[in-house]
């Protein structure tokens, strides 16, 4: 029988190694379905999440032959006969095999101002099409996480403590850009959320399952919001002129 | 107390953080209580994601005709009158104010060219009732409501714990106990009422949409505590889910194909449901599609791995892409077909289950005091079938109902009931006895027998002769995994994880077994080949399950039966 062969890591916090398993080849398999196979017949203790396996929950990220991308729509085929190398994702902390701690998004999500419409404003609401529509590509994201494993300010220089990374970025421009929301979130972008750390080398939109264009669509226009906000001379001088108010964006 | 566990302790404790474990979190925490949410997974990727057509809710927003009575009546004819009538009534008057709520609170949908809410048209639904965003519609709603949630003071979130088992205060409930998957360290919930929002079993059969969380332990452990389970027999096989290549096969198909003009067709080319259903064709109810489908590749006239084709591409690529986005990539990637040139094959996949727990109408109370539940786990909304889209809504109306009722309970308990360490340390024996043995069963493998039991003799199609045969392999299965055996540590260990879940799925395939014996007719879901008709006396009859003794018991209990001025409405006169 023909077979494909895994190299899985496997380990802890406290160290680990990549182990080799052979995994019977069925047509059209994707490596999660290789992990279950190593799960239910070699060894029962082989961590990984998963839930849907149809690339719409966004659990099942790793880096595979160093690229992050979702197991359950990764095909084996592709790789031909080269083995292929299941890792964690390397941003977050590991707790086990191909479970990583990330919880640090969840707290990150809790510090953004959620949607907020004006007070008395009650639906049903007409918005027209277009309105929305713009909207949809930064509702698609499935919280995998792949684009804040890429993002070099996270990545490589350990900038968790002040960047928020490409998901929330996306996060928030869904949130600033929806025709109801009266909240701006300009100063958290340009502190907290550390949006000037980006220097938009696009790694993040080249692993989106979802094709969300993270930086032209998302990441740009909030810099140019921050950037209208702070750094435009004439808003500077009106400041100047009527008090430190926040004007609401664009 | 003692110290090998961890405690926490919330007015109302939420089990599950899919839609309506979230909304119930929302309604009790606006209702004044303290709210904790449990969930298997992180938050946000619970099943109610693949949801993806739409909610059905009555708004009449581009077919004004629609109303609430209309969606009542739809939803009773779709669950062939086993439905709970009062359920369904609260359920068709309160869907569009859950939706436009919503809204306020961020969610986003299609629009109409005049700016509303926009809604398609979807099986059995006498209008376009489905508001929908693209084919993501469940993700849309997860992401609102869980927001929503983690922006509550009141509520807190615990991720990744498993609960294993209702805790008692004599025979009302006093919390729950479990484990935390990341590493095994043992949890108590100590709580005042409990909402289970645990959603269904599809985990019991091997092709089917659901994913690896859908093995009941909500119902499971209800029923272990005391409480009545109702229509287990009824189980939806969605018509289309995937069928090639093999490590696909059930992944869904939304029925939104169909409802954006997806046309079924045989292997010989026959566009097959004119002699189904000829009126709704492809949009007939999900029982009726798939019989038909499961008929046509019984009769030799399937598509080469043992289907039909569903065919869209005559809507044109740009629309595919903008209307059914995640298909089209599903089926690209997995597949390597392009869904805007050639059909689909597609055969039907286990999606959902009409029973569970039962519950009164109005509040989600189960026969256990404190006890709630709410979306698939509990039973009566949807009868003998769901129409696609009232998932969406049932667990909005009922989640939120199901919050406001346990926070209520919660506020007229002055102390919190009393915590049973025996009980906790019971659970825990039971969870650890897989380490101890030497050697025992493999849980994967008990797994993969039952689903292929389930496969095999609880499927569409079924005889008394076959149920009973399921049934005692199902007993023989329940024996041997009391000998489970794993290895590892407590340490994020799946297959540990396996052990408990079995166990739960065992309790809920006897009751299938059970439950679906006992019905000796055809309705909706439920097809005997040996009593193919129905029979107007098991339509009075709801089938309920209990444990009593330690054995499981099997009861019939009558349809409630609707007021005159609601029955009107369900005539086939009323019908358009």
């Amino acid at each position: 029988m023909a077979t494909v062969t895994l190299r899985v890591f496997r380990g802890d916090r406290t160290g680990g190694e990549l182990r080799t398993y052979q995994v019977p080849l069925v047509e059209g398999m994707v490596v999660l379905d290789a992990i279950h196979y190593i799960q239910a017949h070699v060894d029962s203790t082989l961590a990984c999440r998963w839930n849907c396996k149809a690339a719409r929950c966004g659990s099942c990220s790793a880096e595979i032959n160093g690229r992050p991308r979702l197991m359950c729509k990764t095909r084996v085929d592709e790789f031909g006969d080269r083995p292929i190398t299941v890792q964690p994702l390397k941003v977050f902390p590991l707790i086990r095999d191909l479970v990583t701690d990330v919880s640090w998004n969840y707290r990150v999500n809790k510090e953004i101002p959620p949607f907020t419409p004006a007070p008395g404003d009650r639906g049903p609401w007409r918005i027209a099409p277009e309105d929305v529509e713009r909207l949809f590509e930064f509702r698609t994201c499935i919280e995998c996480f792949l684009c804040q494993d890429v993002c070099h300010v996270l990545r490589e220089h350990g900038g968790t403590d002040r960047y928020y990374g490409p998901r929330f970025m996306v996060r928030i421009a869904g949130l600033e850009m929806h025709p109801k929301d009266t909240v701006s979130r300009a100063a958290l972008l340009r502190g907290r959320a550390g949006i000037g750390y980006c220097n938009i080398t696009k790694c993040c939109e080249e692993v989106c399952p979802e094709h969300i264009h993270i930086t032209d669509n998302a990441i740009i226009p909030l810099k140019e919001r921050v950037a209208d906000v702070y750094y435009d001379p004439w808003r500077a001088l009106l400041r100047l002129v009527r008090g430190p108010r926040e004007p609401r964006g664009a | 107390m003692a110290e090998w566990y961890d405690v926490h302790q919330h007015d109302v404790l939420i089990v599950g953080a899919g839609g309506a474990g979230l909304r119930a979190a929302i309604a009790a925490a606006d209702a004044g209580a303290s709210v904790g949410v449990v969930c298997k997974s992180l938050l946000g990727k619970a099943h109610t994601v693949m949801a993806e057509g739409g909610i059905a809710a009555a708004l009449g927003n581009v077919d004004p005709e629609d109303n609430w009575e209309v969606h009542f009546a739809d939803t009773m004819r779709g669950g062939q009158l086993l439905n709970d009538y009062r359920m369904v009534e609260i359920f068709a008057r309160e869907a569009p104010e859950r939706v436009y709520e919503l809204e306020q609170w961020g969610g986003l949908f299609d629009r109409t060219p005049d700016g509303r809410i926009l809604q398609r048209p979807f099986g059995a639904h006498t209008y376009r009732r489905l508001c929908h965003v693209g084919d993501r519609t469940g993700l849309e709603l997860i992401r609102t409501l869980q927001d929503r949630a983690v922006h509550s003071p009141a509520i807190e979130v615990y991720m990744e714990v498993t609960l294993t088992r209702l805790l008692l205060d004599g025979t009302r409930i006093a919390g729950a106990f479990g484990y935390r998957r990341e590493d095994g360290r043992f949890v108590v919930f100590r709580a005042k009422a409990v909402v289970l929002a645990t959603g269904g079993w599809g985990k019991v059969y091997k092709v089917t949409s659901n994913s690896w969380e859908s093995t009941g332990d909500g119902c499971a452990m209800a029923y272990e505590a005391g409480a009545e389970l109702m229509d287990m027999e009824m189980v939806q096989f969605h018509p289309t889910g995937m069928v090639w290549p093999p490590g696909v096969r059930g992944i869904l198909v939304t029925e939104a194909v169909r409802g954006e003009g997806g046309i079924l067709r045989n292997a010989k080319g026959e566009r097959f449901m004119e002699r189904y259903d000829p009126k709704k064709m492809e949009l007939s109810s999900r029982d009726v599609v798939a019989r038909a489908i499961y008929q046509e590749v019984q009769s030799g006239r399937g598509t080469p791995h043992g289907g039909a084709y569903l065919d869209i591409s005559h809507r044109g690529a740009d629309y595919i892409k903008r209307k059914l986005p995640s298909m089209y990539e599903q089926f690209l990637k997995l597949a390597d077909i392009d869904i805007t040139r050639s059909p689909m094959e597609v055969a039907p996949t286990v999606h959902y289950v009409m029973g569970g727990i039962r519950v009164e109408p109005g509040t989600g109370a189960t026969t256990v005091p404190g006890l709630y539940a709410a979306g698939e786990v509990a039973a009566g909304l949807h009868g003998a079938n769901r129409l696609g889209g009232n998932s969406l809504s049932d667990l909005l109306v009922f989640g939120k109902r199901a919050g406001e009722h346990a926070a209520r309970y919660a506020q007229g308990l002055e102390s919190f009931p009393r915590l049973d360490d025996a009980q906790a340390e019971e659970e825990r024996r039971v969870l650890l006895r897989p380490f101890e043995a030497d050697k025992g069963e493999n849980p994967y493998q008990l797994h993969e027998e039952l689903q292929e039991v389930m496969g095999e003799h609880a499927g569409i199609a079924r005889t008394g002769e076959g149920l009973q045969k399921g049934l005692e392999k199902i007993l023989a299965l329940q024996e041997r995994a009391e000998r489970m055996r794993v290895g590892g540590s407590l340490l994020y260990n799946p297959g540990w994880h396996t052990c408990r879940d079995v166990r739960f799925m065992l309790h809920l395939c006897e009751a299938i077994f059970r439950s679906a014996l006992e019905r000796r007719e055809s309705r909706g879901a439920h097809w005997r080949l040996d009593f193919p008709a129905q029979d107007p006396e098991w339509g009075r009859k709801n089938i309920i399950v209990v444990r009593e003794n330690g054995r499981m018991v099997v009861r019939t209990r009558p349809v409630p039966q609707m007021p005159p001025e609601l029955a009107r409405l369900v005539q086939p006169a009323a019908a358009s």
